[in-house]
């Protein structure tokens, strides 16, 4: 890479960092591991700067990078991680809130989103999917981001976090509905 | 669906059904269920459009991975928020 000098590169990475924080404080949901992850990052990629081949893929790379340093963080903190999991204010199962009969029916038909390619691709509609991830419980969001995010296998999830399946599923079943709760209100109904 | 069809073992409500169509997302499903799935997916009016939310949620979360990489070729310094 003849035309880039180091201190380009440098600059290049500092201009990502708030972009890797944003991630990386939705992940791990705690602002000093978060801190910590992406300065590892950095560090890392400080490192080995000639692991990316072109600066179109210098983001790609860093997040890459960042998603194994993230793991590594839950893996370390995994009691923290998992701490609230089943009390607090997660305690509800969001399946109670919705429209069903007493005999367990739908009472109303649900919405129908609709679902154009572009829709879901819009830079507005990631901004809502965040800001509903973001409200999960703790717990919830760091689990339903390892699935969603870092595409885990919810087996490697039990192994890396010493949870049991049924502690995990019961936990991504409430993140996937109240995902879906909000979604439905700041987006499909409000356009 | 008549009461009497909720009896029979293959039955579920669509209470039921909505818990499987979640849980689908995170783990196979035991063969039974599957069945008792596609065979109340198949005579329900309702579960068919929350199944679809549920495909859409995958799909979206889908784009948003790809988003997040950046391979979607924007520069990076826009912080989103």
């Amino acid at each position: 890479m003849p035309t880039d000098q180091p201190a380009e590169f440098e600059h290049q990475l500092v201009a990502l960092r708030s972009y890797l924080m944003r991630f990386a404080r939705l992940q791990l949901r705690n602002d000093a591991w978060a801190e910590d992850a992406v300065s590892e990052t950095l560090l890392a990629a400080l490192a080995k700067p000639l692991a990316f081949e072109a600066r179109s893929q210098l983001k790609t790379w860093l997040v890459g990078i960042l998603k194994h340093k993230i793991i590594d963080a839950m893996r370390q903190r995994q009691r923290e991680v998992v701490l609230e999991c089943g009390s607090g204010d997660d305690s509800t199962d969001p399946l109670e809130h919705m429209a069903f009969k007493r005999d367990g029916h739908f009472a109303e038909k649900p919405a129908d989103w609709g679902n154009p390619e572009q829709d879901l691709n819009s830079r507005q509609f990631f901004v809502i999917l965040e800001a509903c991830t973001d409200k999960l419980p703790a717990v919830q969001g760091r689990l339903f981001l390892m699935r969603e995010w870092l595409e885990l296998s919810s087996d490697d999830i039990c192994k890396e976090l010493g949870l049991t399946p049924t502690n995990l599923y019961v936990q991504l079943h409430r993140a996937r509905l109240r995902l879906r709760e909000c979604l439905e209100l700041n987006w499909f109904a409000a356009r | 669906m008549n009461a009497w069809l909720r009896k029979l073992p293959l039955m579920r409500s669509c209470k039921e059904v909505t818990a499987l169509l979640i849980a689908r997302e995170d783990r196979e499903l035991p063969v039974v269920e599957q069945l008792a799935l596609r065979m109340h997916m198949a005579m329900c009016k309702a579960c068919p459009p929350f199944e679809r939310q549920v495909l859409s949620m995958r799909n979206a979360m889908k784009n948003w991975r790809h988003y997040t990489d950046g391979s979607d070729g924007s520069d990076g310094t826009d912080s989103g928020r």
